[in-house]
């Protein structure tokens, strides 16, 4: 596998990013923050098997100027990726989100209408090649409207929409989309936040992501639990949403 | 800042506190007053003085910086587990120098609490194998130290319990190992005294040995135990064997605090003991049961209850002979309060972190849960070992008094000014309050 991971510097991407490595695959890095993408190209040189250069480039999801040349340095770096993987994303609490306007603006922005355009640079060089993987991270929030996400979960919704129509229209043409939902993971963008029930560790996510990736799973809850607990919250009734806070 | 949310550590007894996690150290630890990893260490060390202080908590910021397969030399960053370094390179044939009783720490942690192992009378600690440390001080200022560069600084944090600066990079030179597996020996040993032949015997043969006691029995079975001896199989010994990752479960929910008493603690002794039907027993086996038996368990400390445990773990000198350790074994016996896990282990000389436990002597470690009487058993204990001349291991202390501690540390003085001299007051933890004298 060839891959390009968004947002390998950090949490679930430089764990995904790792378990590539290790069982030898090629990756290409993209961040925000050259001085961490350095020494995570260093990490992951040192986990691969055969101490595989690892390479990387700047590339911002608050900024869609970035996407084009980015991916075509990892092109160029990879001699032609097969994969792209996206984990960036911003998050904020509801409450952080409805005291600041400007702060819901950019988070609606990058994580719904930015990511989007990634994604389209992404999938028409992977078509224009016969195909490959094309793997993002929506989340839980988005299965259903909720209390405590309402805005970030929106986000979500609109990313989980656009990936399975992409599934639908090219599957056929080679595509394999993996919409991965991830339920409370233990990792930095959650820090501070009192983790539930069946809160996860970055690096079983990773597991389960790659699984779903070589299984060509159109969809993936990770921990596997979410599934289950999504299922029900998906089928209680508005007036219960109504007044619970989950 | 106090919310409610709660800090603790391997013996449970959680405290008010919060702690700053990311991947990026150097932006935590400015203004932290304490750095903590995993959280293993039993008492208070990596525990807050108080619920505002400022925590950095390292175990997201674990990349490797670099590795030499040549040399074996690795530099990560301070919160690499060494379950990870273990699972990265035991299939290419490296392995920690020294490595304490579970994989679940930190590199950081490692050095902090200048960690010891089976191997401490060939290798010594951890941080004889330090080649340099990259530092936050307490000014925020960042520097490198090793043995050549500001050594009062280095061996200061070697075994310094994070009170010199937070470390935020370790290089350690990693051992080479002809397979990953152990040839393990194993014997039923009757009394003290035949354990303290064994383990200055094994110790000139073996360069890894331990021994379990059953620290309950009495008598003429005073000090009977189990004593393993092992070191690394060779590539043709372990032809045949397979690198499996092991078996580990966990322990889902807290046990009522009446679960582990006396009673099933004898009994589960006197199982243990028996169980090693075969006086010798030879075999191999992967690093992890050998050096790791209890991370088999994930939480096997909610097996002590709500009431939390601890660990007295001190070592008597040598010169203070054979009658101390049968002396202090007799003692435990006398005070009723130890439980299965008690381990015997011969030390090699002490090493060069300014405050690091070892000494040439024989260590003894025992669990305790936490009942009305653990300050006295804890002060009468301390006593003894004071008089031996011995000391305890701070990674393990929650419960020693600091007139104790003052008088079983002469080189106290000593750490107190490196601490001095580097401006390193700001920095404290609940157990620098209690025992070096921080300001509360």
């Amino acid at each position: 596998m060839k891959a390009v991971v968004l947002g390998a510097t950090s949490g679930m991407g430089r764990e995904i990013a790792r378990r590539l490595v290790e069982r030898g695959d090629s990756v290409f890095m993209l961040g925000r923050d050259v001085a961490n993408l350095q020494k995570g190209a260093g990490d992951l040189k040192a986990r691969h098997p055969r101490g595989e250069d690892i390479g990387y480039a700047i590339c911002d999801l608050a900024d869609p100027r970035t996407f084009a040349p980015a991916l075509d340095a990892a092109d160029a770096a990879l001699g032609g990726f097969d994969t792209v993987i996206v984990t960036a994303a911003l998050f904020a609490t509801q409450d952080q989100l409805e005291a600041d306007v400007e702060l819901t603006h950019r988070l609606l922005t990058v994580n719904y209408a930015n990511t989007v355009v990634f994604c389209e640079h992404a999938r028409k060089r992977l078509l224009a090649r016969g195909g490959g993987n094309l793997a993002v991270f929506s989340s839980v929030a988005g299965d259903r409207g909720r209390k405590p996400v309402a805005l970030y979960g929106s986000t979500k919704a609109g990313l989980s929409h656009y990936l399975e129509s992409l599934d639908h229209k090219f599957h056929a043409a080679g595509l394999n989309v993996v919409c991965v939902k991830p339920g409370f993971v233990k990792t930095e963008m959650t820090a501070g936040l009192k983790p539930p029930p069946f809160a996860g560790e970055p690096s079983r996510v990773a597991l389960d992501v790659v699984r779903a990736i070589d299984a060509r799973k159109p969809v993936v809850y990770t921990p596997t639990i979410w599934a289950l607990v999504m299922l029900v919250i998906r089928w209680l009734p508005r007036f219960v949403m109504r007044k619970i806070g989950f | 800042m106090d919310d409610g949310s709660k800090l603790e550590g391997w013996g449970r007894l959680p405290v008010p506190g919060r702690e700053l996690l990311s991947t990026n150290l150097e932006s935590i630890t400015k203004g932290a007053v304490l750095s903590r990893g995993l959280g293993r260490s039993y008492g208070d060390s990596s525990l807050p003085a108080e619920a505002s202080d400022k925590v950095a908590a390292t175990r997201l910021a674990d990349r490797i910086l670099s590795f030499d397969p040549e040399t074996g030399i690795l530099r990560a960053e301070a919160g690499l587990s060494l379950a990870e370094m273990n699972r990265l390179f035991l299939p290419r044939g490296f392995f920690t120098p020294v490595t304490p009783g579970t994989k679940f720490v930190t590199l950081g942690g490692m050095v902090a609490s200048d960690v010891h192992g089976k191997n401490h009378h060939r290798k010594g600690c951890f941080g004889a194998h330090v080649r340099s440390l990259r530092m936050r001080l307490a000014n925020d200022d960042i520097v490198e130290c090793s043995a050549s560069q500001h050594p009062d600084l280095f061996y200061a944090t070697i075994g310094g319990m994070g009170l010199l600066g937070h470390i935020l990079e370790v290089e350690v030179a990693l051992d080479r190992i002809p397979s990953p597996f152990i040839l393990m020996e194993t014997r039923r040993v009757r009394d003290i005294d035949e354990f303290l032949r064994e383990l200055a015997r094994a110790a000139k043969t073996s360069p890894m040995t331990v021994g379990w006691i059953d620290c309950l029995s009495q008598g003429s079975n005073l000090g009977r135990g189990i004593m393993t001896e092992g070191r690394w199989a060779t590539a043709e010994e372990a032809n045949g064997h397979a690198m499996r990752e092991p078996l580990e479960v966990t322990l889902p929910f807290e046990l009522p605090n009446f679960a582990l008493n006396p009673f099933t603690a004898s009994v589960f002794n006197a199982l243990y003991y028996w169980k090693h039907v075969p006086e010798r027993d030879e075999r191999i086996v992967g690093p992890d049961p050998f050096f790791y038996p209890l991370d088999a368990i994930h939480h096997w400390n909610r097996a002590y209850g709500a009431r939390g445990f601890t660990q007295y773990q001190c070592v008597l000198p040598r010169k203070a002979g054979p009658e101390a350790v049968r002396e202090f074994l007799q003692l435990l016996t006398k005070l009723r309060c130890a439980s299965p896990l008690c381990v015997i282990k011969d030390c090699g000389p002490e090493g060069k972190g300014l405050l690091s436990f070892p000494m040439e002597g024989t260590s003894i470690a025992v669990d305790m849960a936490i009942t009305p009487e653990i300050q006295r058993v804890t002060d009468v204990l301390n006593e003894f070992v004071i008089a031996a001349g011995g000391r305890i291991y701070l990674t393990k202390d929650r419960f020693t008094r600091r007139e104790h501690f003052r008088a079983m540390e002469p080189r106290l003085d000593a750490f107190l000014e490196v601490r001095e001299r580097w401006k390193a007051h700001r920095l404290r933890s609940a157990q620098s309050v209690r025992l070096f004298g921080d300001k509360a």
